[in-house]
C-alpha cells in the first residue's frame, strides 16, 4: 500500500510539473533514454545542469555589475544558459532566458536585471521542485515507464 | 560480407550538458562514440593539425588519418573560437575527410544558416534540443559511406541535397544573424 502511494506521490509531483509549465516534452525525451544499464541518467545529467547553472549564474551577476553593460557577452553566457536549460526540458527557465536575450539586443540593462532576477527564482523554484521530485522518486522505488503528460 | 563493425562518431560541442544527451542518444543507437568539446580538439583527433606557414592539408596529416577512423561527425554549430561551421569546411577541403559524413546541430532556426551548412556538404542540420528520432536519420548517412560506390553515390547526394534545399526555401522568413552565431 504504501509502494503504491508513494508512486502516485511521485507521478504528481511530475504531473504538476508539467502541467504548471515547469517541464517539456524535452524531459520525457530523457527518460526515454534511461534503461538498465543507465538507470539514474535523468538525475545525472539534472545534476550536471544544476553544475554549470550556478557557474553561468555567478558569470552573469559578476557580469551585471560592471559599467558599462558588455551586452554581448551577456548575451552570450544567457545563450549557454538557454541551451542547456532546453536541453534538459526546463521551460519557464528557457523563457525567461529569452526574454533576458530580448533586452540584451535592445541594450537594456534594466530589462536585463529584470530578467535577470526573475529567471533565478524560476531556476531556484525547478531546482526545488525537481530535487523533491528525484528523492521521492528513489524512495519510492523503481518507476515503471514514463508519465505521458496530456 | 565483413562483420558489421559498430559505427563510430565523433560528437562535438561546447556544452557539458550537450556533450551528455548526444552521447547517451547515440549509444542508445549502438554507435561508438568520441565526444570532444571544441572544433580544435576535434580536427586534432582527426588527424589535422594546424600548421602557421600552410592549410589543414599536409601528407603527415593524412597518415595521422590512416589510424583513425570515424564515420561520422556530429557538431554543435555555435562554438567560441572555431564554430561548427568552420569545422564543417575543413574537413570538406581535406582531401582524407571530406568523404566523412557531416551533421550540425543548432539551438536556432536560422534559415540561411541552414542553407550554407547543406551547401558547404553538411547531411543533416539538427534543431537543438537533438532527440531520437533526429538520430535515427544518421544510419543511412553512414550506411551510404560504408557501401560506398561513386558516382551514384554522388548523384543520390546531389538529389537529396537538392531536396533539402526545397523544403529550406520553403520557409520563409527574413534572416537576420547580428552575429556570426550567437557568440
Amino acid at each position: 500500500m504504501d509502494k503504491i502511494h508513494s508512486h502516485r506521490q511521485v507521478a504528481a509531483i511530475k504531473h504538476s510539473l508539467f502541467d504548471q509549465g515547469y517541464l517539456d516534452e524535452q524531459f520525457i525525451q530523457l527518460e526515454e533514454l534511461q534503461d538498465d544499464a543507465n538507470p539514474n541518467f535523468v538525475e545525472e545529467i539534472v545534476t550536471l545542469y544544476y553544475r554549470d547553472s550556478s557557474r553561468l549564474i555567478s558569470n552573469l551577476d559578476h557580469t551585471l555589475e560592471r559599467n558599462p553593460l558588455d551586452f554581448n557577452k551577456l548575451d552570450t553566457l544567457m545563450h549557454q544558459f538557454k541551451g542547456s536549460s532546453s536541453s534538459i526540458g526546463a521551460k519557464r527557465v528557457k523563457a525567461e532566458c529569452t526574454l533576458f536575450r530580448e533586452y540584451c539586443r535592445a541594450r537594456n540593462g534594466e530589462g536585463c536585471r529584470r530578467s535577470f532576477q526573475q529567471m533565478k527564482k524560476e531556476y531556484a523554484t525547478l531546482r526545488k521542485k525537481l530535487e523533491t521530485y528525484f528523492q521521492l522518486a528513489r524512495q519510492a522505488g523503481p518507476l515503471e515507464t514514463a508519465y505521458r503528460p496530456k | 560480407m565483413a562483420l558489421e563493425t559498430r559505427f563510430h562518431v565523433l560528437a562535438v560541442d561546447d556544452s557539458l550538458i550537450d556533450r551528455m544527451l548526444i552521447e547517451r542518444l547515440l549509444k542508445t543507437s549502438s554507435f561508438n562514440v568520441t565526444t570532444v568539446d571544441s572544433a580544435t580538439k576535434a580536427l586534432k583527433f582527426l588527424g589535422l593539425v594546424e600548421d602557421e606557414l600552410r592549410t589543414f592539408e599536409t601528407s603527415v596529416a593524412s597518415e595521422i588519418h590512416q589510424d583513425v577512423d570515424v564515420n561520422l561527425i556530429i557538431t554543435d554549430y555555435c562554438m567560441p573560437g572555431m564554430t561548427g561551421y568552420d569545422l564543417l569546411r575543413k574537413i570538406k577541403e581535406s582531401k582524407s575527410l571530406k568523404n566523412i559524413p557531416v551533421v550540425i546541430m543548432s539551438s536556432e532556426n536560422v534559415p540561411s544558416r541552414i542553407n550554407r551548412c547543406l551547401e558547404e556538404g553538411a547531411e543533416e542540420f539538427f534543431l537543438k534540443p537533438v532527440q531520437q528520432a533526429d538520430v535515427n536519420k544518421l544510419k543511412p548517412h553512414l550506411m551510404k559511406s560504408r557501401n560506398k560506390g561513386d558516382q551514384d553515390q554522388e548523384q543520390e547526394q546531389d538529389q537529396h541535397f537538392h531536396n533539402k534545399r526545397k523544403d529550406m526555401e520553403a520557409i520563409s522568413s527574413p534572416n537576420k544573424t547580428r552575429l556570426k552565431c550567437s557568440s
